[in-house]
């Protein structure tokens, strides 16, 4: 029972990463129709400028403002990266075929996680810099202090030596409490809790963005079809590239999550992530954003139950079988419309 | 039109950088890292020589992770390696020829690895390969040097089969099976555990050499193997398998992995709140477990070939000696790329020609050679029979615990 709720709840956190990542994915796709393949590393990205903001604020300072800092620099960074990457590879291509848009996602994704394994560093200012980090793993400093936010279990036996002479019952414990021994069958971290909680906010945030605001209103006529809003006044590269650095700035804020519940960061985090997230998005039903959330809680859900209860060698094939069945019986998505495709 | 130009040349740019680091071991675009023998010093007393032609040099061949999940093990063994021939052409080289390395990055991949060793005998024509650490890109290098009859020596694979392939094929460090058989006298003797879960990777044939030994042995000296779970390298989250563990209630969570994984291991272990002690092999054995893992990883022990505190004076010497290069102190990767590569050049001494066949007669003879990962004599199988240590981690260090025989 105990392992059960525990599963439950690593399944729900490895779910909140990919939903944040696959929120940015599905509204560039709403939007552009453009699989953005560079998604996940624009996230790696973020991670970095992170750790940079993290490291010159003096490493571990676990501070709300330092948390919020770390959090607003990396967004705004990714943000810029991402409006960088439309102006200069996706706009020129918006007339071309579909793919060769989404080779160019590919090639931007192989650039950033390879480029970022480089060392490059430079002396100014009378020290050194750190352009490129290189390949080897970082640690991310905890920007926010990793404290127990709940947790559950057998009390703790009254003598050590005689465990099964244990005073039996439930007990449930809320706040930090590392060192007790016993109560600690299932344990609920503030990072899970913040995490899912900001997950859940903009899921909702930018629901509400895009179908109660005047910009949403314009990204979704874009979406419709973007020359006819061209010719109806609404500004299509403004909208285009609002929406990248709005997925980008998305983004960082998951990457930075994601840093926070593994702790270890290298230069191609953002691929095998970016790939999760995208099933995910497909599954929920590509361009759905509360789809996006289910078909990634989902996802994190089923991975996690099938390593804990059988192999982790299922690992992949279940989240790939997962995305074959959602194809072949609802191709458009749990949450997705289907389109009548007019020939 | 200009300004489309312009973003062209961007993302041709952009995409060059993403292609640059791709064919960085495809035989189309050769560019090697190449240790250098050491240049003459501009002393009035000695006139420039000529630089050394291709005739001059004794060319080794070295493949190395030097990017990548293993990239800290490739540092460390190029740098042992560089450290050997330095030595050896102060010392006058080879009948006055000098030895150069050629290193290519295989980036933690053994197709890489492959191909690099091909690219070693076919291109550069080398003497004898030094490589890999990971026994699973020593296994996919080795059939090519086998074939083209280029002896190979492996610093640091541990894998049993490495050396089955065939001949030409050796190493300078035990094997698995001497690992895990280690690991589990010292779990079962000196910790006295009688319950031990094991995590194991089996992506690589090394973690899952050492589960196997340390599995069979730790049973038959009395214990209880109370879970075996898996994940793959490069894995991120471990939760699954350790909630899995944690209802079994262990003592001892053997993991034989590499670094970066155990570090994470042992993060989320302790996140589940499962109170164990780590166990596991010389995989562990980078300043970057202390890096990545912090307070999580303290208080594990470790087999390993070498200890930096053993006191033998050839020990010492070598540290003092990689010291002064480098500005750190050599991990046992560096120690054992140090005495692979002076293995080699002790074999080229007594070797009567630099052919592929001599060269392999005179490297099976090594017989007690005073290297600094402990002495190395080559059994029949062309694997060194030499101890191990136990090390624990304290303080951020490996400390020195006990040392294990055969």
């Amino acid at each position: 029972m105990y392992e059960l709720l525990q599963h439950l709840i690593n399944g729900l956190a490895a779910g909140t990463i990919y939903a944040l990542v696959a929120l940015g994915y599905t509204m560039v796709y709403g939007v552009l129709k453009l699989i953005n393949f560079a998604h996940g590393d624009v996230m790696m990205v973020g991670v970095y400028v992170g750790y940079a903001v993290a490291f010159l604020l003096g490493r571990d300072a676990a501070s709300v403002a330092g948390a919020l800092t770390v959090f607003t620099v990396a967004m705004l960074a990714c943000a810029l990266i991402g409006f960088a990457v439309e102006r200069f590879a996706y706009r020129p291509l918006r007339e071309k075929p579909r793919l060769t848009a989404l080779i160019t996602a590919i090639g931007i994704s192989f650039a950033l996680s390879y480029g970022f394994q480089l060392d490059l560093s430079v002396t100014a200012f009378g020290r050194e810099w750190t352009v490129l980090p290189g390949a080897a793993s970082k640690r991310f400093p905890d920007i926010i202090k990793a404290q127990r936010w709940a947790s559950v279990g057998e009390p703790a036996p009254a003598d050590p030596d005689h465990p099964e002479a244990g005073p039996g019952g439930v007990c449930l414990r809320f706040g930090e409490d590392e060192q007790a021994s016993g109560c600690d069958d299932v344990i609920l971290w503030n990072w899970q809790v913040i995490g899912f909680g900001i997950a859940l906010a903009l899921m909702v945030a930018l629901q509400v963005l895009v179908y109660r605001t005047r910009f949403g209103k314009a990204m979704r006529a874009v979406s419709y079809d973007h020359r006819v809003a061209a010719l109806l006044g609404v500004p299509v590269d403004r909208v285009i590239a609002l929406t990248f650095m709005l997925g980008s700035a998305l983004a960082a804020c998951a990457g930075i999550l994601f840093a926070l519940k593994d702790k270890t960061i290298q230069p191609l985090m953002g691929l095998y992530v970016g790939l999760k997230a995208f099933i995910a998005a497909v599954i929920g039903g590509i361009g759905n954003l509360p789809g996006a959330v289910v078909g990634a809680l989902l996802l994190g859900l089923c991975e996690e139950f099938i390593v804990g209860y059988t192999s982790s060698s299922w690992r992949d094939a279940v989240a790939f079988g997962f995305l074959i069945v959602v194809l072949l019986v609802r191709p458009e998505g749990l949450f997705g419309r289907a389109q009548a495709e007019k020939v | 039109m200009r300004l489309q130009l312009v973003a062209a040349c961007a993302a041709v740019a952009v995409l060059g950088l993403a292609c640059e680091k791709k064919t960085d071991t495809k035989p189309a675009e050769p560019k090697p890292a190449e240790v250098k023998p050491p240049e003459p010093k501009p002393d009035a007393a000695k006139p420039a020589e000529p630089k050394p032609t291709e005739e001059d040099v004794i060319l080794l061949g070295e493949v190395g992770s030097l990017t990548g999940g293993q990239a800290a093990f490739g540092i460390s063994t190029r740098n042992g390696i560089e450290l050997a021939l330095e030595e050896a052409n102060a010392a006058g080289g080879i009948n006055g020829k000098k030895l150069a390395v050629r290193v290519y990055d295989d980036m933690s991949k053994s197709d890489e690895a492959a191909a690099a060793a091909t690219r070693l005998i076919t291109q550069d024509k080398v003497k004898v390969i030094l490589g890999e650490v990971a026994s699973s890109n020593s296994l996919a290098m080795a059939p090519k040097a086998q074939e083209a009859q280029v002896p190979m020596i492996s610093p640091s694979s541990t894998s049993p089969k490495v050396t089955e392939v065939g001949d030409y094929i050796f190493r300078v460090c035990f094997i698995d099976p001497f690992q895990g058989f280690v690991m589990a006298k010292f779990a079962h003797d000196e910790l006295h555990f009688t319950r031990v879960a094991i995590l194991t990777d089996k992506k690589s044939a090394y973690s899952e050499g050492l589960t196997e030994v340390f599995q069979k042995k730790f049973a038959e000296m009395g214990g209880k193997i109370v879970d075996v779970q898996a994940y793959s390298q490069g894995d991120t989250d471990f939760r699954a398998q350790l909630t899995a563990i944690k209802k079994r209630k262990p003592e001892g969570l053997y993991v034989p992995g590499y670094y970066e994984d155990v570090a994470r291991i042992a993060e989320q272990a302790r996140e589940q709140g499962l109170k164990v002690t780590m166990m596991g092999g010389d995989g562990w054995d980078s300043a970057k477990l202390f890096e990545l893992g912090r307070d999580a990883v303290e208080g594990g022990y470790a087999s390993n070939h070498y200890s930096a505190d053993d006191p033998t004076p050839r020990v010492q010497e070598f540290i003092k000696k990689y010291q002064a290069k480098y500005g750190t102190v050599p991990d046992s990767l560096a120690a054992l790329g140090y005495d692979a590569a002076r293995v080699a050049v002790d074999a080229m001494k007594r070797a009567k020609d630099l052919s592929g066949p001599a060269l392999r007669e005179a490297i099976a003879a090594t017989k007690e050679f005073p290297g600094a990962a402990g002495v190395i004599t080559l059994d029949e199988h062309r694997n060194p029979v030499k101890p191990a240590v136990v090390l624990k981690i304290e303080g951020g260090k490996f400390k020195y615990v006990t040392t294990i025989s055969p």
